[in-house]
């Protein structure tokens, strides 16, 4: 009966939710209806900017025919027809870059800032060809790629930890640490050396540990992972998934990833990317992705996409002096000046969705342009500011974007989906790790796909791996389970539960920690270990219509993940690494010194004294089996032996 | 007359003038290397060592602004001072009070940090016995033409230094790695520099050629700190290091400067220390060794003044035609999450071998058949 109070109770709440919904949407289209009309007269504006810019030459002249010759460059790559009249007749391959910047204003009154660099190129590096002409693809990793078959790529540097339930859910999602996911060409046909070779040259590339990935810390998963770009097959043996979340993310991993940008760290958006401003933040990610991608809607030729990240979250209350105001310049201590020159497009997007009439923050410039997107299942409305058009930077000539606050109330979000993970249990024996996944939804249940990868020395008992939600038991309807080898592989547990709505499923497991051998043990071994995050992958019900078609002109941040349902949207969502201590002895020198002198002391003088102290005896000669056993039984019987 | 004697003197002039150029150009030639190479190593870890760090840091500062590249330096940090959470402005590391002089700057690379600094990959990198796949930023790839510049610091005692708080090098080890370069002609000339304590220890049992050394203090000194700061709440520096720097940063690539001048740094007055050198086994006279024969760098220019004509750009080869086109399969984008076809996934088919149970069974009954056959008397036959 309860239950049913509930229920109606539920049904009360989502239907006020949803005329609340109705509401907000009746507002939005409203709104959207003005965003048409500033959009209508925005062409006229630029038409508008474009006659200035032809009708003053004589201001700065020769800046001006330094960009015409860099359009004219421009426009030589982007239509070879008129090329071939000139050169030769054949077309070039076509290479596109783009750049953006997404500010999100949080809910806890930080301040999300989100870089996005893609190069496209019409290329194919499949198959064995030989690539040899680099334009603004990298070369450095256009020979990796061609060199270890690398069919897709994705490497993430992250420090801190994401918290999606003050933040929400980000761009992309990252755990801490590093962590890089594989998939080779099917021509590859000893993967693991090909795996290890790889990620020693990655770790020259990067300037990071990554050649501690080993077969000790690598898994194969079999069903998270797949691919993200175009792939007709999924064999799951090409795969290659290791973390190494102790891994430090500091300059020396900013500047080779700078310098993978086509203007490096020159023009454009990459002259914020500061690294005393970035890594003073409560969060900061950079990630490389590399994936074949679809060239046109027919879909035959694959395209290749780089595509560069860097995530930072701006704490308030260290970087901000309790003021409630952000600019650029506080942020980054840059301005913009100009446009990558080399970019087809370079933006910066503000998420003005909470805030449509002002009263939570304000927006300094002002921008007339704005445009929606639908990310993370969610209509968002964005100002636009467009670093191509040379309005956007005023009359001074650089653009410090001003966020003031007017309002403080900072409340705590509910994401659809979140999950966290601890360790339980006391003493160095034994242990358990618990993981909660939390689905939020109050009416719907979906499936996610729980992927745990735990070191050797933690020996999981997995007969006692229970998985609860609402009180009862839930039971997986796939599980993949791998065993780990002492000194050789790791576990790896993957499970697909589906959440009931509006849930805690908690899955816990026990574990025995392992010895490990004196030479085993890291220089500060009292530190503890870790055990990378888990990987919770999810296909959450969208509130609204995702977009399906992946041809089309979208926003970068929007188009990471390939969408195939109207209804759903893809997440991937990581908990917390865990830090475990390990029984360890004590490395110090008083303990040797004890346990040297113990030694010398049990040895040495133990036998002295024994020696000295013992009186000896003739030994008489002894006595057969027979009357052994027959001396037992006569001593059993009480009779003096023989 | 008067004329003539004033031809002469000009002419005596003009020819003094062109000796003193040549010989200073037979100087720029003299040290015969062609390339340098640079390997600076901090084995301390935790926060209270901050101050090593920032040594390796000032040093390698000095040496990038002096001239050697990136790629000929390998730096080798076993901790992250930078970005560690004690720090409070995070992303710097900074050599003098008040925050005067940051030395991380915007533009480091680290080839080996953290775990990796161990006496294993040290002596590997200095011998070159590294394996086949190690990138090509964390090798030393010098030559018989190369000078080397090997800095050390950490905490270190008589004849040995410690590499991360849990293993150590002595100089033994330290001398043989030497020869072994030597022998397989992986340097010029080497300059060895140590800032620990008893730094002198280090240096004594070299016996390769051309190597010069010099150390922070004598057998039985410690090396001491300089500096402590207030906000990060640990020394800066050790004093070595620092007045090292002060001098490293007045010299310029074409400042003429030599190692007399090094040996000089860091009088006891300043350094409570007192720094020892070692130059019998250099060949050279220190006087004629200039500072920046390590710490700079040698750029080869070659002039041509032949006529190259630059071919045409080269043609991409158009290989994919329409009708190949039209056979190529169309592509398409995968499900992120497939649950139909991961419940039904079928599992991996492995190499079948025979439960446990069934080979005890197994032998069980030829064990049976065996003792039925024969019986138990017969055993002695087989043994």
């Amino acid at each position: 009966m309860a239950a049913h109070r509930c229920s109606y109770l539920a049904w009360l709440v989502f239907i006020f939710s949803l005329s609340g919904i109705l509401v907000a949407d009746g507002q939005e289209t409203t709104l959207s209806g003005d965003h048409l009309v500033s959009a209508v007269e925005n062409p006229q504006t630029d038409a508008e900017t474009e006659k200035r810019a032809a009708e003053e030459p004589a201001v700065e002249e020769r800046r001006w025919e330094a960009t015409r010759a860099a359009d004219a460059a421009e426009e030589n790559q982007e239509f070879p027809a008129s090329v071939a009249t000139v050169l030769s007749s054949t077309p070039q391959l076509k290479d596109d870059f783009q750049e953006e910047l997404v500010i999100r204003p949080l809910h806890s009154g930080d301040i999300y800032a989100s870089f996005h660099f893609r190069t496209l190129w019409e290329t194919d590096f499949m198959k064995g060809n030989k690539v040899s002409h680099y334009r603004l693809f990298p070369k450095s990793l256009g020979q990796v790629i061609s060199k270890f078959s690398v069919r897709e790529l994705h490497i993430s540097f992250t420090q801190g930890y994401w918290r999606t339930m003050q933040w929400g859910q980000p761009y992309l999602p990252s755990p801490p640490g590093a962590e890089l996911w594989v998939w080779f060409q099917d021509t590859v046909t000893d993967v693991d050396a090909t795996w290890k070779e790889l990620t020693n040259v990655l770790s020259g590339i990067f300037c990071a540990s990554l050649n501690f990935i080993d077969s000790t810390n690598t898994v194969q998963p079999s069903a998270s992972f797949k691919p993200l770009g175009i792939a007709n097959v999924t064999d799951h043996r090409f795969l290659r998934y290791a973390t190494l979340p102790r891994e430090i993310v500091c300059t020396e991993n900013l500047t080779p990833w700078k310098k993978l940008l086509p203007c490096g760290s020159k023009a454009g958006l990459a002259v914020l990317l500061k690294s005393e401003k970035l890594f003073h933040s409560s969060f900061h990610s950079q990630a490389v992705h590399i994936r074949p991608m679809c060239q046109d809607s027919q879909c035959k030729t694959p395209s290749w996409e780089l595509r560069q990240t860097l995530n930072v979250v701006f704490d308030l209350h260290t970087s901000g002096q309790g003021k409630q105001e952000w600019s650029l310049f506080k942020m980054f201590s840059r301005t913009l000046t100009e446009a990558c020159p080399l970019a087809s497009s370079s933006k910066i997007y503000i998420d003005i969705t909470d805030n449509p009439q002002e009263e939570q923050f304000e927006l300094i410039p002002a921008t007339p342009l704005l445009r929606q997107a639908v990310v993370l299942g969610d209509r968002r409305t964005f100002s636009v500011y467009d670093l191509t058009q040379q309005v956007t930077f005023g009359t001074v000539r650089s653009l410090n974007l001003l966020i003031r606050w007017k309002s403080t109330e900072g409340h705590m979000l509910r994401p659809l989906l979140h999950a966290e993970r601890y360790v339980a249990g006391y003493g160095l024996q034994t242990g358990e790790i618990h993981t909660l996944m939390y689905n939020n939804h109050p009416f719907r249940s979906f499936s996610v796909l729980l992927l745990d990868s735990v070191p050797w020395y933690l020996r999981l008992y997995i007969h006692t791996l229970t998985v609860t939600s609402k009180g009862k038991d839930n039971k997986p309807s796939y599980i993949h389970y791998q065993p780990s080898k002492d000194r050789i592989r790791p576990h790896l547990l993957e499970m697909l539960v589906q959440l009931p709505p509006h849930s805690v499923t908690e899955v816990t497991v026990q574990f025995e920690r392992a010895l490990l051998k004196w030479t085993e043990y890291t220089p500060d071994p009292n530190h503890g270990f870790y055990v990378g995050s888990s990987v919770i992958s999810a296909l959450v019900p969208s509130t609204v219509a995702m977009d399906t078609n992946n041809t089309q002109e979208r926003t970068l941040f929007s188009s990471f993940f390939p969408c195939k349902e109207e209804s759903s949207y893809f997440v991937r969502v990581y908990t917390e690494p865990l830090l475990v201590n390990l029984p360890t002895p004590d490395f110090s020198m008083p303990y040797n010194v004890i346990c040297l002198t113990c030694t010398v002391v049990a040895v040495g003088y133990g036998s002295l004294y024994n020696l000295l102290t013992r009186s000896f005896q003739v030994e008489e000669p002894n006595p057969g089996l027979a009357k052994r056993i027959a001396n037992i039984i006569r001593k059993m019987r009480g009779v003096p032996p023989l | 007359m008067k004329l003539f004697h004033l031809f002469s003197f000009f002419a005596a002039y003009l020819v003094a003038d062109s000796s003193d150029v040549e010989n200073s150009v037979g100087q720029f030639f003299s040290s015969g290397h062609t390339n340098n190479w640079a390997v600076l190593v901090c084995t301390s870890r935790f926060w209270f060592n901050y101050r090593h760090v920032a040594n390796t840091l000032s040093v390698y500062r000095s040496v990038k602004r002096l001239g050697i590249p990136d790629s000929h330096i390998v730096l080798m940090l076993a901790d992250d001072m930078a970005c560690n959470h004690r720090n409070p402005k995070p992303a710097t590391v900074f050599s003098h009070k008040n925050m005067e002089l940051n030395v991380y700057g915007d533009d480091v690379e680290v080839d080996y940090r953290g775990y990796e600094v161990t006496v294993e990959n040290f002596l590997r990198v200095l011998t070159g016995r590294l394996p086949l796949s190690t990138p090509r930023s964390k090798r030393l790839l010098s030559d018989d033409r190369s000078n080397i510049l090997i800095y050390l610091t950490g905490h270190g005692g008589n004849g040995f230094l410690k590499f991360q708080d849990s293993e150590e090098i002595s100089n033994v080890e330290l001398a043989d790695a030497f020869e072994q370069m030597w022998q397989k002609r992986r340097y010029n000339e080497l300059l060895f520099i140590i800032d620990t304590c008893q730094g002198a220890s280090m240096y004594e049992r070299f016996y390769s050629p051309n190597i010069m050394a010099l150390a922070s203090s004598q057998v039985g000194e410690d090396s001491l700190s300089h500096q402590p700061d207030l906000a990060i709440g640990v020394h800066l520096m050790d004093r070595y290091t620092f007045y090292l720097l002060e001098f490293l940063e007045d010299i310029h690539p074409a400042s003429k400067a030599n190692m007399n001048d090094l040996f000089k740094v860091c009088p006891k007055s300043q350094c409570v220390s007192t720094p020892g050198h070692r130059t019998d086994l250099f060949l050279r006279d220190p006087g004629s060794v200039l500072i920046t024969d390590f710490f700079g760098s040698v750029r080869k220019v070659e002039i041509t003044t032949e006529a190259i004509n630059l071919t045409d750009p080269i043609q991409q080869q158009e290989e994919s035609s329409v009708s190949e086109d039209a056979n190529k399969e169309m592509y398409s984008y995968v499900d992120q999450l497939p649950v139909s076809e991961i419940i039904h996934q079928k599992p991996k088919q492995k190499d079948w071998h025979p439960p446990d149970g069934f080979i005890l069974g197994l032998w069980t009954l030829i064990l049976l058949v065996f003792f039925k056959t024969y019986g138990i008397k017969h055993l002695k036959h087989i043994f």
